[in-house]
């Protein structure tokens, strides 16, 4: 590896961490709130790179995954406050986060067993479908808000930390990226991502070497949900507030294109796609009310003329290869 | 000579058209098995309902003693059966040694293995790269298949399915698209696999199959007219009428 590549990237991960705290030390506690939105989406992002990038599956639904976090933490707080489900009713944040990674790991076998027997703009097509029942689903149900969402009254309780505080939530925030980041990229290079990689590039091939593509498939697709799903817990902590438009496809949209601007199949890429995006939007919204066209324009822009993302802007003159 | 593969009463249509018409073949231990026929013969079509690919509307295959008619393709190599194609199928965007090393690891149990970084497995690498030596590749370990010359990527197609320790290959024109020195060199590799793998080989380079096989089998509509040895299928009159003549 070009060590000029790993200092760039390690002052970017730095920055990442550092520069919010500066700022709200100085008083833009604004700039906080704006990583802390950042990091949990670029979370999301890198479990969807996982199967994006490097599995080649292209899911359009993974807000899915978002919203089932966010109601993992808001209805157990909700009974906890109004009572009924005492199964459920608590506030402690292990057993939110715990029921938050269950139930995308179930919604996500659940689903893949359909959607990743199909491929192409197939799967695209099925992982929405599933992704807008579960939107529908939530829009009836009333207890839960139906589509004016919820306020979540009490946030996840762990012990020492309390996510009341911004700067802790941001840190819990930014420091399980990092961690999220590393494992996906220990995985990506791990026996298992070798196979992934060779779902990607030949699946018919990797089938008549011996292997049951499906299985592998499918596991990699579960881990990718539970990652989301763990972001989406941190997100409904956040925003105190939990509604279906969490899982609209258009939220999916973005975090597919986070990962593709960024540069799939990269440990960088999600988070670099993160950050452009959300800044961007941030600035340009500043600007103008019809923010949306340069933005539109600038994504698409950056698409077609850097190839490889953003994050192949680091990886100037280096070999892919091992 | 034991029987390995033995294939009875197979048939498969697509539409109106017999790919495979009342198919009996029967290839024993240790041969190299050639089969050859014009065209749309359904050499391919064979070959794919062989290793799972297509599933043969009816009739039987029995590898080793044991039905795999209905067998899902990604089952068969563990019994030992592997395949390589027509059009060269590898992983384009991984290395030579990559490529090596994934068809190693299909044969060694499961790759749920999510943590410890798969190219530091210096043993299974090892294996890879000798794999690589065998087919004369091992100046090109950490090439891109993309970046391999035509020659070469042939070579690493049957490599890959040597390191399976499969008893059976089947060979779907590994010459094809070859020019002279690389199909020489491939003829070579065949012939030096020879007595140690079963093979059955679909060519159309008439001196390759006449050098290499044990035995040819000739294929027309999807059904096989005659089963002999290269001498004999020369002289076969049928077999000149049908294919030989042609050429």
């Amino acid at each position: 590896m070009n060590p000029k590549n790993t200092v760039a990237k390690s002052l970017l991960l730095l920055a990442v961490l550092v520069v919010p705290l500066m700022l709200n030390l100085f008083g833009f506690a604004f700039y906080l709130d704006l990583a802390t939105r950042l990091s949990i989406l670029a979370i999301a992002a890198v479990g969807l790179n996982l199967i994006l990038g490097y599995g080649g599956m292209v899911s359009f639904g993974h807000a899915a995954y978002l919203g089932i976090g966010a109601y993992a933490v808001g209805i157990p707080a909700h009974h906890w406050l109004y009572g009924g489900m005492d199964m459920i009713a608590s506030t402690n944040g292990f057993l939110q986060i715990a029921l938050a990674l269950f139930a995308s790991a179930l919604f996500a076998f659940l689903t893949g067993l359909v959607c990743l027997k199909v491929k192409g703009v197939y799967f695209i097509m099925i992982t929405m479908a599933f992704a807008q029942m579960l939107y529908y689903l939530l829009v009836s149900i009333s207890e839960y808000g139906g589509d004016d969402g919820l306020v979540i009254d009490t946030r996840s309780e762990f012990p020492l930390i309390s996510l009341d505080d911004p700067v802790q939530m941001f840190l819990v925030s930014v420091l399980s990226l990092f961690l999220i980041m590393w494992g996906v990229r220990r995985i990506a290079r791990s026996q298992f991502g070798m196979v992934l990689e060779g779902i990607k590039g030949n699946e018919a091939r990797m089938i008549s070497l011996g292997y049951n593509t499906f299985r592998y498939k499918l596991a990699a697709y579960v881990i990718s949900g539970v990652i989301c799903g763990f972001a989406g817990a941190l997100l409904g902590n956040f925003t105190t507030f939990i509604s279906p438009e969490m899982i609209d496809w258009a939220r999916s949209g973005e975090l597919m294109f986070m990962v593709i601007l960024g540069g799939v199949a990269t440990t960088m890429g999600p988070l670099l796609g993160a950050i452009t995006f959300i800044v961007v939007e941030e600035v340009l919204s500043t600007i103008t009310v019809y923010w949306h066209l340069p933005f539109g324009l600038m994504l698409i822009g950056i698409v077609l003329f850097v190839r490889g993302g953003l994050s192949s802007l680091l990886e100037r003159g280096q070999k892919t290869d091992d | 000579m034991t029987e390995l593969l033995s294939i009875k009463g197979l048939n498969k249509s697509y539409g109106g058209v017999k790919a495979t018409d009342d198919l009996n073949l029967s290839i024993r231990e240790g041969e190299l098995h050639a089969i050859i026929g014009p065209n749309g013969a359904g050499k391919t079509t064979l070959i794919s309902q062989l290793s799972g690919n297509v599933t043969p509307d009816s009739g039987t295959v029995h590898f080793a003693g044991r039905d795999i008619t209905r067998m899902s393709e990604h089952k068969r190599p563990h019994l030992g059966m592997s395949r390589t194609y027509q059009i060269t199928s590898l992983i384009r965007s991984m290395s030579v040694l990559d490529n090596l090393q994934l068809a190693i690891q299909a044969q060694a149990g499961h790759s749920f293995r999510f943590w410890s970084d798969v190219r530091k497995r210096q043993t299974v690498r090892d294996r890879a790269g000798s794999f690589a030596k065998e087919v004369g590749l091992e100046d090109q370990l950490h090439a891109r298949v993309d970046n391999l010359a035509h020659g070469e990527q042939r070579r690493l197609e049957v490599a890959m399915a040597l390191t399976s320790n499969s008893r059976l290959l089947l060979l779907d024109e590994p010459l094809a698209g070859l020019g002279g020195q690389e199909a020489a060199e491939m003829i070579d590799l065949l012939q030096s696999l020879k007595g140690q793998k079963t093979m059955l080989l679909i060519e159309h380079d008439m001196d390759a199959v006449f050098t290499l096989a044990d035995r040819i089998s000739v294929l027309v509509y999807g059904h096989i007219i005659a089963t002999d040895q290269p001498e004999q299928i020369r002289l076969n009159v049928e077999v000149q009428q049908a294919y030989l003549g042609e050429g």
